[in-house]
């Protein structure tokens, strides 16, 4: 049978096609961006330590902190999916399983970065 | 195409643990662990978005003693995957990469998680 599809869309997804080394740099630019967010993380909860609520609300609401907490989300559910995908692709070999959590985590983890940044949101505009 | 005649390259399990190889291993399990925290991280901006009662009883469901003690862990986890990650972009410029480096860094990552833990803990208790 003459393959109707040319041999380049063919050949796209399956092996060397030239997207091999984005994954790679994709979760190497979001690691860069979580190494100064990751201890923006440990300052703040080192900050709301025993911080009542107006306090904690006060220190999330000010624009600078509510922006890191922004990228913080953004940059961890990235950089988390892009982990754990590799992790099912190496440890889960049947295909189907396989492809049903990729599913599962990625949408779990825009669900997760959506609903946080929302809620980091809501409080930074109520002020 | 009868594949499963060839010779295979030795199962993981043959090989007995070396410190590098553990300590690869753990940034791949702390990785998944840090996954599974930003559960608690969501939880704790909604809890603070939803106003005052929801975020008092955050910080109580985070103050109970099993809770704390997975806090810590998560601590440990985050430090280390933060760390280790460091050693990771330093071996993606191909440097550190013999064994000898490849060693020592990963004693100075251990001991840099555990410091950090002890520095952020014991400030907090």
């Amino acid at each position: 049978m003459k393959a109707l599809r040319n041999p380049l869309e063919r050949a796209i997804n399956h092996g060397s096609a030239g997207s091999g080394v984005h994954h790679w740099w994709a979760q190497r630019f979001s690691a860069i961006l979580l190494v100064p967010l990751t201890l923006w993380l440990v300052w703040t909860l080192a900050v709301l330590s025993g911080a009542d609520y107006a306090e904690a609300r006060d220190w999330i609401a000010s624009p600078w902190n509510a922006s890191m907490a922004v990228l913080l989300v953004a940059s961890v559910f990235y950089h988390a999916r892009l982990g754990v995908q590799v992790v099912i692709e190496d440890y889960v070999h049947r295909r189907a399983l396989e492809i049903a959590l990729q599913v599962v985590v990625a949408a779990a983890a825009l669900v997760g970065a959506i609903i946080a940044t929302i809620a980091i949101l809501k409080v930074a505009f109520a002020g | 195409m009868e594949t499963n005649q060839r010779p295979l390259s030795p199962h993981l399990q043959v090989y007995r643990p070396q410190w590098t190889s553990v300590l690869s291993i753990l940034h791949r399990i702390t990785g998944v662990l840090l996954s599974v925290g930003t559960v608690l991280m969501v939880f704790w901006f909604v809890a603070l978005s939803e106003g005052e009662q929801s975020y008092k009883a955050m910080v109580a469901f985070m103050s109970s003693p099993p809770v704390l003690l997975a806090l810590v862990a998560w601590t440990l986890a985050l430090f280390y995957h933060l760390f280790n990650g460091i050693r990771h972009l330093l071996w993606d410029t191909g440097t550190m990469l013999e064994l000898k480096p490849a060693r020592t860094s990963g004693w100075v990552v251990v001991v840099l998680t555990f410091a950090a833990a002890a520095i952020v803990w014991g400030g907090l208790i």
